[in-house]
């Protein structure tokens, strides 16, 4: 009795789980979020997630949606972690009017890379990701939006060229790459070793293991080197021990060039002095002064509806780039629903969206974002988009624009792209696309 | 002495009824009306930990052996079958999980070999060195992962002759049926002569030496067939479940969960595996369901996750105040009181 009583409430809970998330809605768009705002990477999950529902929040209360479509949003908490994400994947999947999927994890990412493209929804990854993605004649569903790793080491070596006087001053000189022990930060391994033979600088690369709390080693072996350029190519805690142990062995920080896992507040503050000077890359600005963060603080948090509870991280790295995914999210949208209809699209057609999001200097500034980033140009093939990359000199309180904009190298960077992307496809039976028109599925 | 026969009757009567109940719903009634959801994000990765579990329980709760690698060796099976079905794509797929699961018999009967010498928490902290070799190696060295720049690799699809399991019943099948016949074959074994040897040098080592078990030969049994087991299940939890494997999932983080997972479960019982996998899997996503039903509007996720961490907390060591032997011996008193609650009222 009590057996069958006990399976009777199993299966009623296990039809619950199943229907609780079918209910049917007119016109709204659904964000599935995957965020994190525990664990060891809270700081980049609440920053980049807030920033990201503040701009959704902007939109539906200036606007009333994206030509009154509605923009609505779920939270499933991953703690960075690739079974959370699959398991958050898996409950919101079957959400009405489900628009694209914004992990902002590696790892979470290529676990979605077969389902999102069962499914026919966008997976965006926006600065980060697997770089051969980029190649949208392989992948239709996955966008490394603004930049990936490999045009992200192009911009990195490119600024060290700008400051030694032109790509043939870096002969000679020598660079060392300290990389974060996990497979985000070994993907950049053999576009160094590239760019190293083509320009001629000597390089070393030097792994930190997991947390990376203790570099002691590290930096001694790169003080005997005589480095001339250290690259941070760090992620948390790893950022401001590199940053201090440095001050330690007497390397200056202002030859230290962090990547874009490695240009957040969060990573300069707690390396307190040791942090003055230090450079790192960005696609988006911080700070408050572009007309749509001064939106977002008068229209949002003025409602009592910010995402943020420290008020004081608005305008900042993590806060910036949730906003700028937001607008690259909602534009989307707004291009797909121009040639399908003003009214809740299906993840193919916000796909569609994505592969004509051409935003140029003069869209962005109509957007209130000039300065926050530069442009993009995403097409059918080229899923990147060509964002410009800018650098950041930290100066003890604030970040500090150092450089122009600065185009990387993609022409030298696309046949590498294409060649790790046709061996995905060979490997899984894809075929590939060869214009815009083309059917997409497997 | 007639109610004893009486009572034993009424013993293996509703044993058998539950067993039979739980095959017909596990394999008729779930994937029929189960949503994706519950096969796709909860009983798969519920079967794999439980496989898991099973594996750590055979040589943790019964031959006494305490290892804190087990996420290792569910590395090691989850690699050794992608390279498997890479390398030599003739083999089955079946074949390859068996391949799989000696190739981490063998690793744990590596890391095994301390257990000769050490016991206890000296032979736990030793296992970390299996922990940590095995996730250095993965990373370290590209050929594993088929020098993928970022060292993470795409699950290839489940297929058993000229049938593939792509949808999510058929994973969660496939898994059933792989659990099902590993933990069939576990328990055929437990009560064999080499069981009783493992439940011998667990209970005293030297007693078991005297009255002629192999005891080293026991322990490193014991280990290889732990590690083909957890092996196993870690091609379910990357082949079936996540679909991709990265060396960073299997960190010493896992290795814990599945160590509670039996100490929760209980020790030495097989279906202590499941019942405590099924609290560790289940039970938070009920809850953060709940929560997120009850509260979401109020709190953000990350507010959430903390209370629900702290409710799984305060439950765990509830339980284990009120049973330190885990869940099912809980479950058991349980039962045997309703038995005797309902033979009164059957005798009255």
């Amino acid at each position: 009795m009590t057996v069958f009583r006990r399976m009777k409430i199993a299966l009623g809970a296990a039809l619950a789980l199943g229907l609780a998330g079918t209910v049917a809605q007119a016109d709204e768009q659904f964000f599935p979020l995957q965020s994190y705002r525990v664990g060891p990477y809270a700081a980049g999950g609440t920053g980049f997630f807030g920033g990201f529902i503040d701009y959704l929040n902007l939109i539906n209360i200036r606007d009333g949606g994206v030509n009154g479509v509605k923009l609505t949003w779920d939270e499933g908490e991953t703690q960075y972690e690739v079974e959370r994400g699959v398991e958050v994947y898996e409950r919101l999947k079957n959400r009405p009017g489900v628009a694209a999927w914004n992990p902002l994890s590696v790892g979470i990412a290529y676990a979605m890379i077969d389902r999102i493209t069962k499914d026919k929804v966008p997976l965006i990854t926006i600065n980060h990701g697997r770089t051969d993605s980029t190649d949208g004649r392989v992948f239709p569903y996955v966008f490394p939006l603004l930049l990936n790793p490999y045009s992200e080491t192009s911009g990195i070596v490119n600024y060290i060229a700008s400051r030694e006087g032109g790509p043939d001053k870096l002969k000679g000189k020598k660079i060392i790459v300290l990389y974060h022990g996990s497979p985000y930060g070994k993907e950049t391994i053999p576009i160094y070793k590239l760019l190293a033979d083509k320009y001629g600088f000597e390089l070393e690369q030097i792994e930190v293991p997991h947390p990376g709390n203790e570099q002691q080693s590290q930096w001694l072996s790169i003080r005997r080197a005589k480095a001339d350029y250290v690259v941070l190519r760090g992620w948390g805690v790893m950022n401001p021990v590199a940053l201090k142990t440095a001050q330690k062995v007497g390397f200056p920080a202002d030859h230290i060039i962090g990547n874009v896992w490695s240009n957040s507040e969060e990573d300069v503050i707690p390396a307190g002095d040791a942090a003055k000077g230090y450079v790192a890359i960005t696609t988006q600005a911080s700070g408050a002064e572009y007309p749509v963060l001064q939106e977002v603080i008068k229209t949002v948090y003025g409602a009592g509806k910010g995402n943020l509870d420290d008020k004081k991280r608005i305008g900042s790295v993590y806060h910036n780039l949730g906003i700028v995914n937001g607008i690259l999210n909602v534009e989307a949208i707004r291009i797909a629903q121009e040639k399908f209809g003003k009214r809740t699209l299906t993840g193919d057609e916000v796909r569609w969206g994505f592969e004509h999001l051409q935003l140029d200097p003069a869209r962005v500034e109509a957007l209130g974002a000039k300065g926050l980033f530069h442009s993009i140009n995403v097409t059918w093939d080229n899923h990147e988009g060509d964002g410009r990359v800018t650098f950041q000199q930290w100066d003890g309180a604030k970040w500090k624009v150092v450089s122009d904009w600065i185009a990387p190298d993609w022409a030298a960077l696309r046949p590498i792209i294409e060649k790790s992307a046709a061996a995905y496809a060979q490997e899984h039976g894809i075929k590939i696309r060869t214009s815009g028109d083309d059917p997409v599925g497997q | 002495m007639t109610t004893i026969i009486s009572s034993k009757r009424s013993f293996f009567f509703p044993e058998i009824v539950a067993t039979c109940l739980i095959a017909v719903v596990a394999i008729g009634a779930v994937p029929l009306v189960g949503s994706d959801y519950l096969m796709d994000a909860v009983l798969t990765p519920f079967l794999a930990l439980a496989l898991a579990a099973v594996g750590l329980n055979l040589l943790t709760g019964y031959a006494g052996q305490v290892s804190l690698g087990s996420a290792a060796f569910l590395a090691v099976g989850a690699y050794a079958a992608y390279n498997f079905s890479l390398r030599l794509p003739a083999l089955p797929l079946l074949l390859d999980l068996v391949l799989a699961g000696t190739i981490a018999a063998a690793v744990g009967i590596m890391f095994g070999l301390p257990s000769l010498r050490l016991r206890g928490f000296y032979l736990a902290v030793s296992t970390l060195a299996a922990q940590f070799f095995v996730q250095w190696a993965l990373t370290k060295f590209g050929w594993f992962s088929n020098d993928n720049p970022s060292g993470v690799i795409d699950a290839p699809v489940l297929r058993i002759g000229s049938v593939t399991f792509t949808s999510a019943a058929g994973r969660y099948l496939f898994s059933l049926g792989v659990v099902t016949v590993a933990t069939l074959l576990t328990l055929r074994l437990l009560r064999s002569q080499t069981g009783r040897n493992f439940i011998a040098v667990r209970d005293h080592e030297v007693a078991a030496k005297v009255i002629g078990v192999p005891v080293l030969r026991t322990k490193l049994l014991a280990f290889g067939l732990s590690s083909f087991l957890i092996g196993v299940a870690g091609v379910l939890w990357a082949f079936a479940y996540l679909r991709t494997v990265e060396p960073a999932g299997f960190n010493l983080d896992r290795s814990f969960q599945i160590l509670f997972i039996i100490i929760i479960g209980g020790l030495a019982s097989l279906r202590g595996a499941f019942v405590g996998a099924a609290f560790i899997v289940v039970f938070p996503l009920l809850l953060s369901r709940v929560g997120a039903a009850l509260l979401g509007s109020l709190f953000d996720s990350g507010v959430l996750e903390m209370s629900q961490r702290i409710v799984i907390g305060t439950l765990i060591i509830t339980f284990l105040i009120a049973e330190p032997r885990g869940l099912i011996a809980l479950w058991d008193r349980g039962w045997a009181r309703l038995r005797a609650a309902s033979g009164k009222a059957i005798e009255t």
